[in-house]
């Protein structure tokens, strides 16, 4: 423990960052993960593929209508989200009388289509995407250096999570969302349209997956595994806090970030295994996750 | 909405608003409505009785399209019901109170109040709701299911009367609760069928409805197998108690 006083604050914070900055994805990501599960009840696979699709989808916009950064951030999750609703409307719709393992069954073979038909165009090697300009540089915080791209990352997650979060807890539509999420035959039988719910529910969902691709198109290059090599983390995330828990969801992203970006300081070996550690100790001694309701 | 228009006859007095005909219901492979005939007419309390397991439930919930498989035909206020999807079925002016009351845990009392949506006018205020029951704007922000089970029912109840629904299907309301509470539930019954609402109330004994219905049902293994009017009732108590067992 004696290397711990000799970490020069500037790699302990720097790696902090990095682990926040990956939290800000975690964190995006399950969200839309529970929300999903929440009201269709299915773990959606093909979350990874549509994170990459709105990089991609980021990309074009940028190589073939020169539309930028900023107007890729608010088309993009609307054409991922109308994806998600093509989706569920042709082909998981269909699958929800079946056992839920249909629907995992499903979304996984659309994120290796997904994967597989991006990477025959692309390779496997990244595009590049330039960061915006009004956000190029940084600034030195005297203890760290803030690159001011990751900083904005940072605070959109946040506030995106916190709006999402706000939404389901504390408005009329939450609550529908809510009450439809524990019994939506008794919801329908009320009046309200559950069909178009789920649907909207699977579009918004995935809409968020298509924003966290924006984002992370300047960070990470643009490939078609991005996606993959993220999704795995992010289902080891969405077990910890808490299947079907938004807060869960939301505070584990960032919590898990943080203990990856720790783990690279004191045990860098461990930092590719830390999270799926974690989640095998959740599953022993807590399996409804840390913020699950125990059923 | 369209089809809502169709039905002239229906704003009259006694008119027929719901009308069941040979009414099948199954659950998977399980069959367990056969051929049930129910009419109720406007402003009417119909009572639905029955042991358990006799087929109740299962025609409310034909009514309100939440059964898997049903045939027959299911005609309310002009309208063939039977291919329409719940939430359609609901908006012709059917309110649920499910006999498991269905609160939400996830919602706290006041949104439990606001969940259903007002699907025709004249529903009730929610200040006329807590005159009603006062318990209700005690707890109005704790969880639903942190209340007691009277208090449960009264929101089961409450939260349809404010969405406008003036037919009004009640599963049980009677079931596993206090005297006490039974007899403000039946207050509150009393009232909503002197402003003109009509009903369905299935119970298992006639204890609940003896007072209050105007025509009485008797199911058995899916099987209506009796009806009597209110001024009938006291002439059959002995076969209505063979029937219900009690
Ligand atoms: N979800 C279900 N699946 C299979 N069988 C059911 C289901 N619900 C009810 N039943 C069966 O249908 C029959 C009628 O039940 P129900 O309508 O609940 O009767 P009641 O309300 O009169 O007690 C019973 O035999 C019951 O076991
Ligand atoms: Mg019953």
């Amino acid at each position: 423990m004696f290397e711990l006083l000799g970490i020069p604050p500037q790699a302990l914070f720097g790696q902090l960052l990095l682990g926040l900055i990956n939290g800000s994805f975690y964190a995006l990501l399950s969200l839309g993960l529970a929300v999903i599960f929440g009201m269709l009840n299915v773990i959606n696979f093909a979350h990874g593929a549509l994170y990459m699709v709105g990089a991609f989808v980021a990309w074009y916009l940028l190589q073939y209508a020169g539309i930028g950064y900023w107007g890729a951030l608010i088309i993009t999750p609307v054409v991922v989200g109308i994806l998600g609703l093509v989706i569920e409307k042709t082909m998981l719709r269909h699958l929800y009388k079946l056992d839920h393992l249909y629907g995992l069954l499903l979304t996984f073979g659309l994120a290796l289509i997904l994967e597989g038909g991006f990477k025959y165009q692309y390779g496997v090697s990244g595009q590049s995407y330039p960061v915006p300009a009004a956000l190029n540089g940084g600034t030195n915080l005297g203890f760290m250096f803030l690159p001011f791209y990751r900083g904005w990352v940072v605070a959109l997650s946040i506030v995106v999570c916190v709006a999402t979060w706000y939404a389901i807890e504390k408005t009329r539509l939450g609550s529908y969302l809510r009450a439809a999420t524990e019994n939506p035959k008794l919801v329908q039988a009320f009046g309200i349209n559950v069909p178009v719910m789920i649907t909207m529910t699977y579009g918004t969902g995935v809409a968020l997956a298509g924003l966290a691709g924006v984002m992370a198109a300047p960070i990470y290059s643009v490939n078609p595994l991005m996606g993959s090599n993220l999704i795995i983390v992010v289902f080891a995330v969405v077990v910890i806090g808490g299947m079907g828990s938004i807060f869960g969801a939301v505070a584990s992203g960032y919590l898990l970030g943080l203990m990856e970006g720790l783990t690279k300081v004191f045990l860098p070996e461990a930092s590719n295994i830390v999270v799926f550690l974690i989640m095998v100790v959740v599953l022993l001694l807590r399996p409804a996750g840390l913020f699950g309701r125990e059923r | 909405m369209a089809e809502a228009a169709v039905k002239p006859q229906s704003s009259a007095a006694g008119a027929t608003r719901l009308k069941i005909e040979g009414l099948n219901a199954y659950y998977g492979e399980s069959h367990v409505l056969h051929g049930v005939d129910i009419e109720v007419k406007r402003g009417e309390v119909v009572a639905l009785l029955g042991r358990n397991g006799a087929g109740k439930t299962s025609t409310l919930r034909s009514v309100m399209g939440l059964v898997g498989r049903r045939t027959g035909s299911i005609v309310f206020d002009g309208v063939e019901t039977a291919k329409l999807a719940p939430h359609r079925i609901a908006r012709l002016g059917i309110g649920y109170v499910p006999e498991e009351r269905g609160i939400f845990a996830s919602l706290n009392v006041h949104e439990n109040l606001m969940l259903p949506p007002v699907i025709k006018p004249g529903g009730m205020s929610v200040p006329d709701i807590f005159t009603l029951f006062p318990n209700l704007k005690e707890r109005l922000y704790s969880p639903g299911t942190k209340l007691s089970g009277g208090e449960q029912q009264m929101l089961a109840i409450a939260r349809i009367l404010r969405s406008g629904a003036d037919f009004i299907l009640l599963d049980e309301p009677t079931e596993g609760l206090a005297p006490v509470i039974v007899q403000q539930i039946g207050a509150a019954v009393r009232r909503l069928k002197e402003s003109g609402l009509t009903m369905i109330v299935v119970e298992q004994s006639i204890h609940f409805v003896s007072t209050i219905a105007d025509r009485f049902y008797v199911m058995e293994d899916g099987h209506v197998v009796d009806a009597m009017t209110a001024a009938e009732l006291a002439a059959n108590r002995d076969r209505l108690v063979t029937y219900l067992g009690v």
